[in-house]
């Protein structure tokens, strides 16, 4: 196992970034997947260990004009309660209730949940459906500064993303949705408590006079990443929502990808979690 | 070896001060330094919460947290829950109740019920599974450990 040689603890965003581009880094959040990668050998840690628990700038969700930050320190259980979340992005809250347990969502973050870029990470499938981008932080020149990534385009493979060495995500920004915006998520597994999803759906759009339009549609646990369907938001958009075109995006969502068999489920079962949840969201918003 | 570092918190209600090597978990540390062994190790994956402590009011798995991520924080573990005056109303339940068979997951249990009822002094049932589905009793003596926690809630 790695040895940690040096240990720190920032406790601002500027601090952290200089910490990072001094030298190869671990950092820690709230270090629920990080404490069992690194316990059963499947991660190594870096020289250095940084905890950026002490980063308050970094935990909340606040508003600013259009645009809603969500910090990256947030806990999933504080997107439960969380107002700004109730109002604007409730299928974040719909996605925290079928997160984990309540230990694991006290202590685990949302920025932690994207870093570990799991296929089947909970919280990027309803964060991929509000079309969220990743605000990366870093301190090259001297000078701290930040990028924003769309996070349909954040995520390489399993456990690997764009982010860089010297990059720490603050957080994600996600322009609030219009008038008439809904949706839903829908996870399977054989418990509703502290199952890594077999399937997972994010679904949402305007619906007005039963026709729906500005359609997002993401899936986890299907693919290498977590993912945008493109192919059944173009089944959808502009279309009613009637038995017809219901059971159309169902067949649509399921052929659209190509998930492994493993040992939480096959690919047909897969297939078919995701034609179900697909019409079940369907039908709930429509 | 990992780097060491000096952290100050408080546990149960008084200040201490350890020097704990960077990846150990909070749960190594109550056990191995402190010699609090009530939190318990099972899973060791967060599956489990028989390792469930109360940290600056919230309930988390200590096998999944960082010793060293305790610095500045108020702990409350099992050891702390009983009083001058005996034994915690949660505590009493389960004697009452019956809700102990082993006693390996008891400790985290009570922990756990501690902080849900903390949160939500009514619960209903189905909001006592739910507050409690991190938590697992391997002789499933559930309907006890519920009945136990459904009496606190009423008195």
């Amino acid at each position: 196992m790695s040895t940690i040689e040096n240990y720190l603890a920032p406790s601002s965003i500027d601090d952290a970034a200089a910490a990072l581009a001094a030298g190869s880094a671990t950092i820690v959040a709230g270090g629920t997947d990080l404490m069992l990668q690194a316990g059963s050998g499947q991660k190594e840690y870096a020289p250095t260990l940084i905890n950026i628990q002490k980063i308050t700038e970094m935990r909340g969700v606040s508003l600013d004009g259009d645009t809603i930050r969500i910090g990256a320190l947030t806990t999933i259980t504080d997107l439960l309660t969380d107002e700004i979340i109730a109002e604007h992005l409730p299928v974040m809250a719909t996605m925290a209730d079928k997160f984990a347990s309540d230990q694991i969502r006290n202590a685990g973050t949302v920025g932690g949940n994207i870093c570990n870029a799991s296929p089947a990470g909970d919280g990027i499938v309803p964060l991929l459906m509000y079309k969220a981008e990743a605000v990366l932080a870093s301190k090259p020149n001297g000078s701290t500064e930040t990028r924003k990534v769309p996070l349909d385009e954040f995520f390489t493979g399993p456990g690997k993303s764009v982010i860089q060495e010297n990059e720490l995500l603050i957080g994600v920004d996600i322009a609030v949705p219009p008038a008439g915006f809904v949706g839903g998520f829908g996870k399977f597994g054989p418990r509703p408590a502290l199952e890594i999803a077999m399937a997972a759906v994010g679904l949402g759009g305007v619906v007005k006079d039963g026709v729906i339009s500005d359609v997002r549609v993401a899936f986890g646990a299907v693919a290498p990443t977590p993912i945008r369907s493109a192919e059944t938001e173009a089944a959808l958009e502009g279309k009613k929502l009637d038995e017809t075109t219901i059971s159309a995006a169902g067949e649509i969502a399921s052929s659209s990808i190509s998930p492994i068999t493993d040992i939480r489920a096959s690919d047909w079962y897969r297939r078919h979690l995701i034609r179900v949840m697909t019409e079940e969201i369907l039908n709930d918003v429509s | 070896m990992s780097a060491k570092v000096d952290i100050t918190f408080t546990v149960n209600g008084a200040v201490k001060q350890v020097s704990v090597p960077a990846n150990m978990s909070a749960l190594d540390m109550l056990r191995d330094q402190l010699d609090l062994k009530g939190a318990k190790e099972a899973c060791g994956e967060g599956e489990c919460g028989a390792c469930t402590i109360i940290i600056d009011d919230t309930s988390v798995c200590s096998c999944l947290m960082y010793a060293a991520d305790c610095d500045g924080r108020t702990i409350e573990t099992i050891e702390g829950v009983q009083t001058e005056d005996g034994l915690d109303p949660i505590q009493q339940a389960f004697v009452e109740h019956g809700a102990v068979q082993c006693g390996y997951c008891t400790p985290g249990m009570v922990m756990q019920a501690k902080h849900m009822l903390n949160k939500n002094p009514n619960p209903t049932e189905g909001e006592i599974q739910r507050g409690l589905e991190g938590n697992v009793c391997r002789c499933t003596g559930y309907r006890k450990i519920i009945d136990a926690v459904a009496e606190v809630a009423r008195s």
